[in-house]
């Protein structure tokens, strides 16, 4: 219980100190998972778009599949890119492994199923009735396409910052991939797996809450904007 | 749709604010990924000079590698990027060439792996003991005994738990080496704890269920004052942990830092070095050695 105690004063500490490596750590963290969730937007939306418009039928296949991918064990996702980007990998001679890039990577493949997925039951959800719209006035297939992405975007905004949520929180991946290197490669849950390991226990529940922290403002306005999104 | 558009004036506003914090975030993105497109060859020359250096957690949870690494960077301007992994890892990442020095100990696996030509210069450069550690009031009663294979049989005969790391770790490898030694299998035993993770976590998770483990020295005394574990047995010339420091070959990884492995190589196993190593202590003990007699 002591150990507890210290641990919240320990985040206090941290905070109001604004050490130096504990800031690195931070933003390095947000910078990963930020890119990570840009390029999974980039994929995962318009995949989700495309299948919510298909009809249930023809996509039944494809759903169960992104489904499933959003369960992958971040350590699984992690593993299979470690292999990838290993120097006796396929992609080795690029030399990402334990580079900011293949954390990247690990994440983008995290986040681009979540992503995909809860823009497919997002668009499925609203898609019809703003199709017919779109076509009675006259609308092509790539503007009746944007038109769904746009009437769609509470979803695809919930969508992505699920995704967000899931990665920054995530260790597996990135511990794997990243190695955890100081300075270079270390982020918010490496950093909480390591002062773990080592008996620090104040300075991970310090860092937990930090992350705790950042991860309540970020689902505070997830949870404005499904608000918004019910009350029509 | 009309109707829908009207009454969502808040939720635009959110969208807008959404557009604004994903466009900060990727304007503060490009300063942090600045150094993903750098090859390692283009850092060997270029001004940020660094190795990979893939080693234990025993070495690197201790502290040790923190108190020492500063120093070789203060003099040759070559960054030591650590990971720490178990031996086995480690072992494996530097055998598919993505670390370029490794710091291990599991001394046979190692000059086998030599031998093999994955790694060379390989030098024993410290050591420490292993030693088995349990509950204060050790219910097994192994302090009476003048053996580590006795301890051994003693607690697989009690009944109290064990428990191993399990994760084919250095200490993992030694510790399984001793239960072949005394000739017990362990497997499938209902005292026998496997939990597959790292040496701090398993002193906790040993503290937590009153069971014995061995454990390295140094990774105890770094984080004894969070457990009531207590040394229970120490001394057999068997539990003698070398930990055992070489470059990957680059004959056969091509793109390794060779040079820069060498002098880091060089850099420990100088006096400078070995003192460094002599005089790094936790909570006042001193945790590695280095006067080395292997026969």
């Amino acid at each position: 219980m002591s150990q507890l105690i210290e641990g919240i004063l320990e985040a206090f500490r941290l905070i109001i100190a604004l050490d130096e490596d504990l800031l690195h750590i931070v933003f390095l963290s947000l910078r990963i998972s930020g890119l990570s969730i840009i390029i999974g937007t980039l994929f995962g939306v318009p995949l989700g778009a495309l299948l919510g418009l298909k009809s249930e039928k023809n996509t039944r296949l494809a759903s169960k599949l992104i489904f499933t991918l959003m369960g992958t064990p971040p350590v699984v996702a992690g593993l299979l890119i470690y292999l990838l980007l290993s120097r006796m990998g396929p992609f080795g001679v690029l030399g990402l492994i334990y580079t900011p890039a293949a954390m990247i990577i690990a994440q983008v493949t995290l986040a681009t199923p979540i992503i995909a997925g809860l823009t497919m039951v997002g668009v499925r959800s609203r898609g019809k009735e703003v199709v017919e719209t779109a076509r009675s006035l006259g609308a092509g297939a790539s503007l009746i396409t944007w038109t769904v992405i746009k009437e769609s975007r509470i979803a695809i905004l919930g969508a992505v910052i699920t995704g967000f949520g899931r990665i920054i929180a995530e260790v597996g991946a990135v511990m794997i991939v990243g190695g955890n290197i100081a300075g270079q490669t270390r982020v918010m849950t490496t950093a909480i797996v390591l002062e773990t390991r080592r008996g620090n226990f104040e300075l991970a529940i310090g860092l937990g809450l930090i992350l705790l922290i950042l991860s309540f403002f970020i689902n505070s306005f997830l949870y404005n904007f499904q608000k918004g999104g019910r009350s029509n | 749709m009309v109707i829908y558009k009207m009454n969502n004036k808040s939720s635009d506003y959110k969208v807008y604010f959404f557009s604004f914090l994903f466009i900060v975030l990727m304007l503060i993105m490009p300063t942090g990924c600045s150094r993903i497109d750098e090859s390692p060859e283009q850092a060997q020359t270029g001004q940020e000079k660094y190795i990979h250096l893939a080693t234990t957690t025993s070495t690197y949870d201790s502290g040790l590698l923190d108190f020492i690494n500063p120093v070789f960077t203060a003099e040759t301007g070559i960054a030591v990027r650590v990971i720490s992994l178990g031996t086995g890892a480690a072992l494996e990442s530097g055998r598919r060439g993505d670390a370029d020095v490794l710091l291990v100990h599991d001394r046979s696996a190692e000059l086998e792996l030599v031998e093999e030509g994955y790694f060379t210069d390989r030098y024993d450069l410290m050591y420490n003991d292993f030693i088995i550690v349990g509950p204060a009031y050790d219910p097994a009663g192994i302090q009476a005994v003048d053996s580590v294979t006795g301890a051994y049989m003693i607690i697989a005969g009690s009944g109290s738990k064990f428990v191993s790391r399990g994760d084919d770790s250095g200490t993992h490898r030694m510790e399984e080496s001793l239960w072949n030694k005394v000739g017990i299998e362990t497997k499938g035993r209902d005292w026998y704890y496997s939990i597959g993770q790292g040496m701090g976590d398993t002193l906790r998770f040993t503290n937590e269920v009153l069971g014995y483990t061995l454990t390295d020295r140094g990774t105890y005394e770094a984080i004894k004052t969070n457990l009531d574990l207590k040394v229970l047995y120490e001394g057999d010339p068997a539990l003698y942990n070398y930990y055992g420091i070489m470059a990957v070959n680059p004959s056969i990884h091509h793109h390794v830092k060779y040079n820069y492995a060498m002098e880091y190589i060089n850099f420990l196993i100088s006096d400078t070095g070995q003192d460094l190593i002599e005089a790094y202590e936790v909570n006042g003990t001193e945790l590695f050695f280095t006067d080395i007699r292997i026969d």
